[in-house]
């Protein structure tokens, strides 16, 4: 029962922080709110008794992907409105030219 | 024209899905005859195997996982091939900023143990829970963590060529010791041993050994191609 509970409450965590990473502009929050998703479904997987699906999770999912992401943010641009920024800037440029 | 092309073929779809969802039946005993008691019993009777996972994924579908390090390995060739444009010019630019001393004292003093909790993954791989995948994964991370914190921290891409080449060959040539000796691609050619003992359950070990390191060498070959990308 109380597995039960905890898996409930587990699941319910996880779908807040996707809808954090969803509506999150600020994408490195995002992405580590996509992170704890990872950490949380860990310990869903050793409730429910699949510890070496639990370990590829944490490891894959929590540390690599996160990482991943990490990189090309600092390749790219951090915050959501800043391509739009770029973009509607160099379409103002182009009808300036005009 | 395209979307009538896209609602045909997901109309398609959806009705072959359909008729899949259906015919599974939630909430019947499905799994109540099958291969799932060969395979529960003949882990710990015949190959002497704690870990029913691990001598699922290595031994009675051991081909499989050959095929899974195989897709994992030309994954890694790919980003390589893709991002890894000069050779021997190594830590050019790493993406990253520098890091503070607290960090820097803590990677090395996480390092070690990082290493040694992922190599104790894979070598006891058939008794408690994880193998070689997971070994490796968490070995890759320790790499990452000191790729991220110092940034001139860098790993000879032949020496992981190396240890990665030579832990697929040991793989294969396992295997191909099972097929010459038992007749059997990947068959079982070593002693079970005892229920519970490190060296048990055959080649399980040795397999699991060497698809931890080469997962190790291609995951930290795939962090370092992608932290040190030069433009």
């Amino acid at each position: 029962m109380i597995y039960l509970v905890l898996t409930f409450i587990l699941l319910l965590l996880m779908i807040g922080a996707a809808l954090y990473a969803i509506w999150q502009k600020d994408l490195l929050y995002a992405v580590i709110a996509s992170g704890i998703i990872s950490l949380l479904l860990s310990i869903v997987y050793v409730i429910l008794q699949a510890p070496d699906v639990a370990l590829t999770e944490a490891a894959i999912g929590v540390a690599l992907t996160t990482i991943i992401f990490i990189i090309a943010i600092r390749n790219t641009v951090r915050y959501e409105d800043e391509h739009d920024k770029k973009i509607r800037k160099k379409n103002q440029l182009k009808s300036a030219e005009e | 024209m395209k979307r009538a092309i896209i609602l045909i073929s997901l109309t398609i779809l959806g009705v072959y899905l359909l008729d899949i969802f259906t015919g599974i039946g939630f909430g019947t005993q499905h799994f109540a005859s099958g291969v799932k008691d060969a395979y529960l019993s003949g882990s710990k009777e015949s190959l002497k195997v704690s870990n029913v996972v691990t001598s699922i994924v290595v031994n009675f579908r051991g081909f499989d996982t050959l095929g899974e390090v195989t897709v994992l390995f030309l994954a890694s060739m790919a980003l390589g091939g893709i991002l890894y444009k000069k050779r021997h010019d190594v830590g050019a630019r790493s993406v990253l900023f520098p890091s503070t001393r607290i960090v820097m004292s803590g990677a090395k003093l996480l390092f070690p143990s990082i290493m040694l909790l992922g190599a104790y993954v894979f070598i006891h791989g058939h008794l408690s829970p994880g193998g070689g995948f997971q070994g490796g994964t968490i070995i890759a991370t320790g790499f990452l963590l000191m790729l991220i914190t110092y940034r001139n921290y860098s790993v000879s891409h032949h020496r992981l060529s190396y240890v990665e080449s030579f832990a697929g060959l040991l793989f294969i040539g396992i295997g191909l010791a099972g097929y010459f000796i038992k007749d059997s691609f990947l068959a079982n050619v070593l002693p079970e041993g005892k229920l519970n003992d490190l060296f048990s359950g055959g080649v399980i070990g040795i397999i699991y050994v060497a698809v931890g390191f080469k997962v190790a060498a291609e995951l930290t070959g795939i962090i370092y191609t992608v932290l040190h990308e030069k433009d």
